[in-house]
C-alpha cells in the first residue's frame, strides 16, 4: 500500500529508492567511505551498509568540516544516496549539497521530516519523493 | 536576502563566472540559515588544502572556480596539505597523493591565495582582530580565531571557504552575530591548580572534556583566574574543535569577550553545570592514551603547526641527546617558521639529533601505512584523537618533556 506524506523539501528535487534508516547521527567525514558508499563508522549501525542510491532517513549529521566535500565526492563517483530525509539541517548537509549543484547540477536532495514522518518513514521499504516535498512510501510487505 | 548593487553585480556574473558560482553557493547557504543580508570580510583561511580531506571533486570545483576566472578579493591563507611541499618523498607520502596534491596546491594559487600551507594561521601572518568579521575553515582555527582573537567566523565546510573567499561576503547568521555568541554551559573549575594545568597537553584534555560535553552550546569556563599562555589557549582549540564541534569558547578573565562571567554569558544564566576537579582531568589523559606502556615509533608534535617558540623549547628539552636509533621524531610547522628556524641554526641543531621538520603538511593528511607505526606519542588533544582512526597505530598521550623523553629512551611510561 502506498501513503503519501508531506516534508519541507531544503534542496530540491526527485528522487526514489529503496529506505536505508537509522536513529543515529552520520559523519559523512570519516564515517563513510566516499568510493563505495560504504557506511565505516564502527560505532554507527548501518556500518557495513552501502548508503549509494538509498533514500537514507538519518536524524543529522554531525563531525569535521570536511563532511560536506565527501558527499560531494559521492555525488561525482555516483555513489551518492538517491536522497537524505532528516530532522534537522546542518551546516555540512547542506553545504555538500549546495556544492554539488553548482558543479555538477545534480545533487542529493534533501527534506525535512516531522518526527513522526521520520518514523512512519523509517519502517517503510522504498520512498518516492517530489521536489514539492510529497512523499510516497511503500510499505513492508507484511 | 537582499543583496547590495555590488553584489547583484557578481551574481549576475559582471565579476566573471567564477565568482558568480561563488555568489550562488553563498545565496543558497544563506537562504537555508535565514540570513538577510551579506557582511563584508576581511580575511579568509581555507581548509579544503588536503587532497585527502576533499578528493577528486574538490580538485574539479577549485580548478573550475580557479579557470572560471574566480580571484581571491581578501588575503586568504591556505591551510596544512597532504604533503611536505619540498621532501614529499623523505616522508613516504604515495606519490599518487602528491601530485593530485600538487594540482589542487596550483588551482589555489592562480586565485591569489597564500601559500601558508598551515593549520595556525593565526600564529603566523597578519592575524585578525577583534570584532573582525573572517571567513576561516579548518575547526582549530575557527576556535582559536572566535575564541583567543574575538574576531567572528562561522563554521564554515570545505569549499564554501574559497567562495567567501572569492566573494568577500559571508551570508549574516551564526556567530557573526553578537548575540549568538553568548555562552551557555559553565565548566567550572574546582580545586584546579597550576599543577593540573601546567603544560599545553593539560589544557588539551581540558578541552578535549568539554568538546564532549558541550554538545551544540557555547562553553564558558571559569575558576582559573590566571594568565593563560597562547600556546595553551591554541591547545584547548583543537582538543575542544576535535572532540566536539566547539567553535567558540570563553574563559574567563582570558578571553577577550569575557573579562567576566555576566559578559561570557551575556547577562544569561548557564544552562548547565560541570564541575570539573583534577580527578575529571586525569581521566580523560587516560582515556586519549590507548597505547601500553613501552616501545614507541613515532613522537609527533605540532598538532597544530609548531611556532618558533616551540622548536626553540623541544631544543633545550633535548639538551644535546639524540633520538633513539629506530624512533621517529617529527614536528610539524609551516614553511615561515621552518625558516627563521635554519636561519638561528635551530632546524640543523635538531636535525642533526634526528628530529624532523614536516613543514606544509600534517600525517593526518595522508596515509603513513609505509611506516608501519604501532605507537605514536603526541602532547596534542586532537592528534590523540584522530591518529588512531588515521594512522592505524596506537597513542600515547603526553606532556611535551615526556614526549621529548619518550623519543630519547625509545619507549614511555606513565
Amino acid at each position: 500500500m502506498k501513503i503519501a506524506l508531506s516534508t519541507r523539501p531544503v534542496i530540491a528535487g526527485n528522487a526514489e529508492g529503496y529506505i536505508l534508516a537509522s536513529k543515529t547521527a552520520l559523519s559523512f567525514w570519516g564515517g563513510v567511505e566516499p568510493h563505495s558508499g560504504m557506511v565505516v563508522d564502527v560505532h554507527h549501525d548501518l556500518c557495513g551498509t552501502s548508503i549509494a542510491g538509498r533514500v537514507l532517513f538519518i536524524p543529522t549529521t554531525r563531525g569535521s568540516c570536511s563532511g560536506s566535500t565527501i558527499l560531494l565526492e559521492m555525488v561525482r563517483a555516483n555513489t551518492a544516496p538517491a536522497a537524505i530525509v532528516t530532522l534537522c539541517v546542518e551546516q555540512i548537509l547542506a553545504t555538500g549539497a549546495i556544492l554539488a549543484r553548482a558543479l555538477y547540477r545534480r545533487t542529493v536532495p534533501v527534506f525535512l521530516a516531522s518526527e513522526e514522518v521520520f518514523r512512519q518513514g523509517s519502517n517503510a521499504l522504498a520512498a518516492s519523493l517530489s521536489e514539492d516535498g510529497t512523499m510516497w512510501i511503500e510499505e513492508q510487505a507484511e | 536576502m537582499n543583496l547590495t548593487q555590488y553584489e547583484l553585480d557578481m551574481l549576475a556574473g559582471r565579476s566573471g563566472e567564477g565568482a558568480a558560482m561563488a555568489m550562488r553557493v553563498l545565496c543558497d547557504l544563506g537562504e537555508l540559515f535565514g540570513a538577510t543580508r551579506f557582511l563584508p570580510i576581511l580575511r579568509a583561511h581555507i581548509d579544503g588544502c588536503a587532497y585527502t580531506c576533499v578528493w577528486d571533486a574538490g580538485i574539479e570545483f577549485v580548478e573550475k572556480l580557479s579557470a572560471c576566472g574566480a580571484r581571491v578579493t581578501v588575503p586568504a591563507t591556505l591551510n596544512a596539505t597532504s604533503r611536505d611541499i619540498r621532501n614529499w618523498e623523505a616522508f613516504r607520502i604515495p606519490a599518487e597523493i602528491a601530485q593530485k596534491n600538487q594540482r589542487l596546491e596550483a588551482a589555489y594559487l592562480q586565485m591569489g591565495c597564500i601559500p601558508l600551507w598551515s593549520c595556525a594561521p593565526y600564529d603566523a601572518i597578519q592575524a585578525p582582530r577583534f570584532g573582525q568579521h573572517i571567513a576561516w575553515a579548518e575547526s582549530n582555527a575557527v576556535n582559536y580565531a572566535n575564541s583567543v582573537l574575538g574576531a567572528r567566523t562561522e563554521r564554515y565546510g570545505d569549499l564554501v571557504d574559497v567562495c567567501c573567499a572569492v566573494a568577500g561576503r559571508v551570508p549574516e547568521c551564526g556567530l557573526h552575530i553578537k548575540k549568538n555568541r553568548a555562552g551557555s554551559v559553565l565548566f567550572l573549575l574546582d580545586g584546579v591548580t597550576e599543577r593540573d594545568l601546567a603544560d599545553p597537553m593539560d589544557f588539551a584534555a581540558l578541552g578535549y572534556l568539554i568538546g564532549k560535553e558541550t554538545g551544540n552550546h557555547i562553553p564558558v569556563i571559569d575558576g582559573w583566574n590566571r594568565p593563560v599562555a597562547a600556546a595553551s589557549l591554541k591547545a584547548l582549540s583543537a582538543a575542544s574543535a576535535a572532540s566536539g564541534s566547539v567553535a567558540l569558547f570563553h574563559m574567563v578573565g582570558a578571553t577577550p569577550e569575557a573579562a567576566t562571567r555576566e559578559e561570557a554569558f551575556q547577562g544569561n544564566a548557564p544552562a548547565r553545570i560541570v564541575t570539573v576537579t583534577p580527578a575529571v582531568l586525569d581521566g580523560v589523559r587516560d582515556e586519549l592514551t590507548c597505547a601500553q606502556e613501552g616501545a614507541i615509533d613515532l613522537v609527533v608534535l605540532g598538532c597544530p603547526h609548531a611556532t618558533y617558540t616551540d622548536l626553540q623549547q623541544v631544543h633545550g628539552m633535548l639538551n644535546g641527546r639524540r633520538v633513539h636509533a629506530g624512533v621517529e621524531f617529527w614536528i610539524q610547522t609551516n614553511c615561515l617558521t621552518e625558516t627563521l628556524a635554519r636561519r638561528s641554526g635551530v632546524a640543523q641543531a635538531l636535525e642533526s639529533l634526528g628530529v624532523k621538520l614536516l613543514t606544509d603538511g600534517c600525517i593526518n593528511n595522508f596515509p603513513v601505512t609505509a611506516w608501519g607505526f604501532r605507537t605514536i606519542a603526541t602532547n596534542s588533544g586532537k592528534m590523540a584523537h584522530y591518529a588512531p582512526g588515521n594512522t592505524g597505530a596506537k597513542v600515547a598521550f603526553l606532556s611535551t618533556q615526556s614526549c621529548v623523553e619518550a623519543a630519547v629512551k625509545g619507549a614511555w611510561a606513565k
